[in-house]
């Protein structure tokens, strides 16, 4: 197979922020994150949880809560204004002010018509959901002490508000408080410090439940306003509680990172009475669970430690299959390096900066295993900060190194670089229609800037010293997606270009027409990298459930090998990956090489061996070291999997054939995260 | 009488800090041998250190305040004599006075000045003899009056022809003066003939840096150290008949003067301590009887030995002295304490022997390198006052050195304990005005015992005639009364003494006072080495499995004498003895486990069961040898009570060659049934994978091995030779080849299990590599 020169880059200093809140829509399946940082992310549970959608997050947003009517999404928080997302051009829609001071929680009527949020000045107010935007329709009665959280009762009559130290129920129609819960405070020194009432779930059968700052999950009877029953689940605060749809399983999230499962049973086997009963407790973070949704069959949870956790419910789920693996998410599945090819430079995206590196040489020679002494060490050219209060959507790096441009939800910007006395301009003159854009490609010639914008289509722009010309843009046939392109790809020859969007279409435009060539046959499940060859014209495209298919853009039919890749099925153990192949690339010594990686191995497909049978040992890479070369071609198969380098951000080829690997171990993120609250550990 | 009471009233608050310095320091008692500073760390609540391992240093209290110069230079004091007994001083000050200060008081009683223009230029003696006090002022004047005398002007003087350096007087001796070229008189000689000429024995350029004056029984010497172009020289000026040698200094590194001297006499030899900035501190010995022919012809060259060397954190010492306790303890002043950093204030002893470090204390405020000794209080000049602090050490011993015996004071010494409070003499105690320095805890202690019990003295006395019953009750008493701390400096004498008194009087003895002492762990053989052969001899058999218990220093002999009486103890009357608890339980579930599996086999009964009169074991044994390949010895050959009393034996310390000879001496009958007793635990151990579970105090399967190996060593010749030896012989080396063949086994996979340690090593990834990999 060969030997690689891989430059090991772990110098890109990504940090995911923490996750705020969560809602999860049953009916999409699709779960809507908030970040720290206000970023906001869409997972689709139905495809592999693949993270279809990001809207970039602005200085001043801080997402407190999330809400889904429908398939519209509001978010609200601490500064005060109700936002609703625009999830085709991923961005706000439009931003209502509360007037109520920062808005802590937000919750919608089972119905879909009201929207109430809870306010620092302790008022709920109600807002009517419109089709088109939300209007403020009245004020609860109003409160002393801030309402942290919200809870509508199913039949839209009654709210729940979770206050300092008291819950309060509201009657939905009169405004009026007809119930005040007091809630009891921490014992000890926590005495005099007010208790929270951080999360409440209002039942059908009109139990509430309520999470507090006191450590405790409460069952209170909302009909005579009583307490039912007392759970203490930790020592610290209970952040979040979530309730299945059939509300016979409840959570709760933890600061010490827990999450506990109450269940809705019969204490006694035979018994009609049922109740709530604490059952299991999952730890799964180092820090504050700050979000949490119980899906049909999984708890999904998220907070400081920033990672996404789904924990399959094993009584929900057939055991031992791909369903019930535990799953964490941290790294983002698209990717956030952009490499030159040619010029040796790697392009960073950070929310709010860019920062450009050489990469560092070395001329010595070595057997496979050894370090190369370093002669060049890597070295920053540009930390380039953005502009404006919006957080970088996308960035591109030609493959020459000589142009950077890159795109915020409502400004795009384009430099030209000078990288041998590393000097930036920026280039002042832009065409119109170049506003913004989801996804950024450069031509492999560098002459042509690719931006994808607003339903699905492409502005082609034309790169030339001293301005650059607006040529075309791009469009599928009328009438089809509406979703945004997060996928682009300009073939080695400049003759093609590919797009895909999260409606699982990809087009391939002809360049040299500059019309749409064709439209390879939707599959169900989205692509997550596609690539055409530089030679053969085909296009290779990986799918979230982990298919690859090639398509052969002039005969515009899957090629001789995709038909023999699905007839005989890729390996369970390639398919049992839970990581999205982010990006594909090609050898150009050898053309029947792919490169594919996900986050935990890059993968080189030799289309020229055989695939592997069910029964082959799939990672056989150190089987194969250990046989003499002559045996070796008789266990070979076409999957090179290497897992040397992990938690990979980027693996691209540099037109000397060495590798670019960019790795950032998470150990290094768990280690930037701030101190989780103490925790008696034995013996300590 | 009343204003002086206000006056030390007011003064009670310094007491007070270093009280509290004290009583947090109370809570953490440490030891800190030299080698492991690094395991200490310094206790963020407390400012004191103070190891109360061994020697100790008790409470201070202010004997005066202090006119430290402008500069913070000199304390302002020039010394502090002793006077007529160890609770009077008198402390001259740098300038013009003299003060008699009763020390216990800290009061002064007489204060002498010198007129405006005057100064003292040496401190003031005490002639105990005469009971005269001496000074020099102005260099040439000699000044001479008694105690009755007020104004010191009117005292005899006289004018010498030379400069004075000193004036040297103590106990035993007359008083000599030394004077400032090295001469030195008596000074009634010198009296006699004020105007006598005084010759010049120091060259040029040479001049004294210290000197003492050192009685024995037989010889008065003068010692004074000189310096001469940073070379430095000891002089000693033996007196009747007069000689004078001189010694040279060996050089430590350059530009390094000793900082301090100290002298003392030990064994007809003077020992002269001196103290280098570099925290170095050298002994050197000389006899105090001269060399003979070619003294003082030419200087020799004084051998040292380094005894101690100090941690002075950063720099060189600058105001720092060491002065002799004893043959194995210095206490050193203005050297930082180990673990507390860099600060110099400290008052530590440490022992020379071992090198440990005793006992420390803070010292508030400035410390000028001056430190005095009489008796046992230490003066130490520091800040604004000078501070008396009293010591007391016992004799050292190793095992106190490393601190397993925790506090065990074998000497007689009250003088510690005689500082009054005038709190307590004022407001509570007016029934005893001179109690014992008591922790606040004891006393606390004290006030809730309605009726005030007898004190160790009492006890001490009453353990000497007393009947049996009544000792017991007044042990008992003295026990329960105190707290642990309290109770370590008598238990030693307690114990001592009824030891003593049982053994002159053979119908004395009270066994379960002796225990009571031992569980307080405040022992250790070496303070009362007769307690285990008196238990012995009585056959209290208890008392000795405690003391092999607590005693971390038993002597192999001990050892053994205890194993013989154990061992030939017949079982019957092992069974009568009281035992610890403890290993009866561990016992029981060793032998539950032997009669277990028995049980289960439905009543068929193996052919042990037929032999467990256990002696004899090994000749049925030999005939089944070709099956010993598993043995199967189930019954112990010794009785429950035995075993623990053997475990017992088997748990002390020891050292092989030490413990080999007196081994030789068990018979080999005894030998026989040991080795069998160690064969069963040995099986039960491995066959079982019985670990020493429970908690229990039990035999390690490395001792009991150990065990095994001496006696063979011992007596591996006889045991040959018997013919009841012959299976249990080849029972051991049975297991002895199952061990081998282990070790060899382990021996041949050695090298892959290398291999599996070498592949853990990770590679320390850094930010950037460039490696090279290879796909197939």
């Amino acid at each position: 197979m060969g030997e690689f020169k891989v430059h090991r880059v772990r110098f890109f200093d990504y940090m995911p922020t923490a996750i705020r809140a969560m809602a999860f829509n049953s009916r999409t399946e699709r779960l809507a994150l908030a970040r720290a940082d206000g970023a906001l992310e869409i997972f689709n549970f139905a495809d592999n949880y693949f993270q279809e959608k990001v809207i970039p997050g602005q200085d001043g947003r801080a997402v407190e809560a999330l809400c889904w009517v429908g398939q519209r999404l509001f978010s609200a928080g601490l500064n005060g204004e109700i936002t609703e997302y625009d999830l085709e051009n991923l961005r706000p829609r439009y931003t209502v002010e509360a007037y109520g001071g920062p808005i802590w929680t937000i919750s919608s009527n089972s119905q879909g018509t009201l929207l109430a949020v809870g306010c620092e000045d302790g008022t709920v107010k109600m807002f009517e959901i419109l089709e088109e935007r939300i209007q403020f329709q009245r004020n609860l009665d109003r409160q002393k002490g801030r309402i942290i959280s919200l809870s509508w009762h199913p039949s839209g009559t009654l709210i729940a508000a979770g206050m300092m130290d008291m819950i309060r129920i509201f009657d939905a129609e009169t405004g009026r408080a007809t119930h005040r819960l007091l809630v009891e405070r921490g014992v000890g020194a926590s005495k005099s410090k007010e208790v929270v009432v951080w999360s409440i779930v209002f039942l059908s059968d009109h139990t509430i439940v309520s999470g507090d700052s006191a450590g405790k999950v409460q069952i209170w009877d909302g009909v005579t306003g009583t307490l039912v029953r007392t759970q203490l689940v930790t020592k610290w605060d209970v952040l979040a509680l979530s309730v299945s749809n059939d509300e016979s399983s409840l959570v709760a999230g933890t600061s010490e990172g827990t999450v506990v499962q109450f269940q809705f049973i019969s204490s006694t086997v035979g018994q009609q009475d049922k109740e709530w009963v604490r059952t299991r407790t999952f730890k799964n973070h180092s820090h504050d669970v700050r979000a949490l949704a119980h899906t049909e069959t999984a708890v999904v949870s998220g907070g400081m430690d920033t990672q996404l956790v789904v924990r399959p419910l094993l009584d929900k789920v057939e055991k031992n299959t791909q369903e019930s693996a535990l799953r964490k998410m941290t790294l983002p599945h698209r990717s956030l390096v952009c490499c030159a090819k040619k010029a040796g430079l790697l392009l960073f995206q950070f929310p709010d900066h860019l920062e450009l590196w050489r990469l560092g040489e070395s001329d010595g020679h070595g057997k496979p295993g050894d370090s190369l002494p370093v002669k060049r060490k890597p070295e920053k050219l540009i930390q380039l900060k953005r502009k404006g209060e919006d957080h970088i959507c996308c960035s591109a790096l030609s493959p020459c190194g000589g142009w950077l441009a890159y795109s915020t939800v409502t400004s795009f910007r384009l430099y030209r670089l000078q990288n041998n006395n590393i000097s930036i301009t920026k280039v002042s003159k832009l065409p119109k229609d170049l506003r913004s854009a989801h996804q950024l490609c450069f031509s492999p010639d560098s002459s042509k800037l690719f931006a994808s914008s607003s339903h699905s289509s492409v502005i082609v722009v034309a790169l030339n010293q001293p301005e650059c010309k607006y040529l075309h843009t791009l469009k599928p046939k009328s009438g089809e997606s509406e979703q945004p392109v997060h996928l682009l790809f300009a073939s080695e020859d400049g003759k093609w270009l590919a797009t895909a969007n999260t409606d699982c279409e990809i087009h391939v435009y002809n360049l040299d027409k500059l019309k749409l060539h064709c439209t390879v046959p939707v599959y169900s499940s989205c692509p997550t990298a596609i690539a055409i060859h530089p030679t053969t014209s085909n296009l290779v495209a990986v799918h979230a459930d982990q298919q690859i298919f090639e398509f052969s853009l002039v005969q515009k039919e899957y090629t001789e090998w995709s038909r023999k890749l699905q007839k005989q099925g890729l390996h369970s153990l390639w398919l049992e990956r839970d990581t999205p192949i982010t990006h594909v690339a090609f050898n150009p010594q050898n053309p029947a090489h792919i490169i594919l990686h996900d986050t935990f191995m890059f993968c080189i497909i030799d289309q020229s061996l055989p695939l592997p049978e069910a029964k082959t040992p799939f990672y056989n890479q150190m089987t194969l070291r250990s046989l003499p070369e002559p045996q070796r071609i008789i266990h070979s198969h076409a999957f090179k999997i290497c897992k040397n380098f992990q938690h990979l951000m980027c693996v691209s080829l540099l037109e000397d054939h060495s590798l670019v690997v960019v790795e950032r171990p998470l150990l290094n993120i768990m280690s930037q995260l701030p101190a989780p609250v103490r925790q008696k550990k034995f013996a300590t | 009488m009343n204003k002086t009471i206000t006056v030390d009233v007011l003064r009670e608050p310094v007491r007070a800090n270093h009280s509290t310095g004290l009583a947090g320091a109370e809570k953490q008692r440490f030891r800190w041998p030299l080698t492991f500073n690094c395991l200490f760390s310094r206790d963020p609540t407390s400012s004191t250190f103070f190891s109360s391992s061994m020697a100790a240093l008790y409470e201070g209290y202010t004997l005066c305040g202090l006119a430290p110069a402008q500069n913070l230079l000199s304390s302002g004091i020039q010394g502090v004599e002793a006077e007529r007994d160890s609770d009077h001083v008198v402390v001259t000050d740098s300038t013009r006075s003299v003060t008699l200060y009763k020390v216990s008081d800290q009061k002064p009683l007489s204060s002498w000045t010198v007129k405006q223009g005057q100064t003292l230029t040496c401190s003031a003696v005490y002639n105990s003899q005469t009971k005269e006090y001496v000074a020099v002022s102005d260099g040439k004047v000699i000044r001479i009056w008694k105690e009755e005398e007020i104004l010191l002007d009117k005292a005899f003087k006289a004018t010498v022809s030379s400069d004075v350096w000193r004036v040297h007087c103590v106990a035993g001796g007359e008083p000599v003066v030394l004077f400032q070229r090295g001469a030195v008189r008596l000074l009634d000689s010198l009296l006699s003939a004020p105007q006598q000429s005084i010759e010049e024995i120091l060259a040029q350029e040479e001049v004294i840096r210290w000197s003492t004056n050192i009685v024995t029984e037989s010889q008065q010497v003068v010692i004074f150290t000189t310096e001469q172009k940073g070379d430095h020289f000891l002089y000693l000026q033996r007196l009747n008949p007069n000689t004078l040698q001189r010694y040279r200094l060996e050089r430590e590194e350059p530009g390094l003067s000793p900082l301090s001297f100290s002298a003392s006499c030990r064994d007809k030899h003077i020992c002269l301590l001196y103290l280098y900035p570099n925290g170095h501190v050298y002994q050197s010995v000389v006899p105090v009887r001269g060399l003979g022919a070619d003294e003082g012809a030419q200087a020799l060259l004084m051998p040292r030995s380094l005894l101690l060397a100090l941690p002075i954190g950063e720099g060189l010492l600058e105001a720092a002295s060491a002065q002799v306790l004893d043959d194995a303890h210095v206490a050193v002043v203005g050297v930082p304490h180990p673990s507390a950093g860099a600060g110099k204030d400290f008052l530590c002893i440490w022992n020379t022997n071992f090198q440990t470090l005793q006992a420390g204390k803070e010292m508030a405020g400035k410390i000028y390198g001056q430190l005095w000794r009489y008796s046992n209080k230490l003066f130490i000049p520091h800040g604004k006052t000078l501070s008396v602090i009293p010591y007391e050490w016992p004799k050292s011993s190793l095992a106190s050195a490393l601190g397993k015996l925790r506090q065990a004071k074998t000497e007689e010494s009250k003088a510690p304990t005689s500082v009054p409070s005038w709190n307590n003499i004022l407001h509570e105690e007016k029934a005893h005005p001179l109690r014992t320095v008591e922790t606040r805890k004891t006393r606390t202690n004290r006030k809730s015992q309605s009726a005030p019990s007898l004190t160790n003295d009492h006890i001490l006395e009453l353990i000497k005639t007393a009947p049996v019953e009544e000792v017991q009750k007044e042990v008992e008493v003295l026990l329960s009364r105190m707290d642990v701390q309290g109770l370590q400096p008598s238990v030693g004498q307690l114990a001592s003494t009824l030891v003593s008194r049982s053994l002159d009087d053979p119908t004395f003895y009270t066994p379960s006072s002796l225990a009571q002492l031992v569980h307080t762990r405040c022992l250790c053989h070496s303070v009362c080495p007769d307690l285990v052969l008196l238990a012995l001899e009585r056959k209290d058999y208890f008392l000795c499995q405690l003391c092999l218990q607590f005693f971390p220093d038993i002597p192999e002999a001990v050892t053994c004498a205890c194993l013989k009486a154990f061992i030939s103890m017949p079982d019957v009357d092992a069974e009568k003895v009281s035992v610890e608890p403890d290993g009866v339980s561990f016992m029981e579930s060793l032998m539950a486990r032997e009669r277990g599996p028995l049980g289960l086999q439905n009543g068929f009964s193996p052919i042990e069961m037929d032999r467990s009169d256990s002696l004899g074991v090994g000749d049925t044994r030999a005939e089944d040898k070709e099956k010993a390949t598993t043995p199967t010895v189930q019954i112990c050959p010794v009785g429950l009570h035995k075993a623990v009393l053997l475990n017992e034996i088997l748990q002390t310390a020891y050292s092989d060659s030490f413990l080999l000879p007196h081994l030789k001496d068990l018979s080999s009958q005894h030998v026989l049934l040991f080795l069998q007793y160690l064969q069963f635990l040995y099986l039960k151990y491995s066959q079982d994978a019985f670990p020493q579970m429970h908690g229990l105090r039990s035999p390690s399967l490395t001792q009991i091995m150990d065990w095994v190996c001496l006696l063979l060593d011992a007596h591996f010749t006889v045991l040959v030779m018997t013919p009841e030896a012959k299976g249990l012989l080849l029972n051991l080396h049975s297991f002895v080849k199952s061990q081998v063949r282990l070790v060899s086994e382990l021996g041949k996979i050695e090298g892959s299990l290398q291999e599996l340690n070498k592949m853990k090593v990770k590679k320390d990834v850094g930010q950037y590599s460039i490696e090279v990999i290879e796909l197939f």
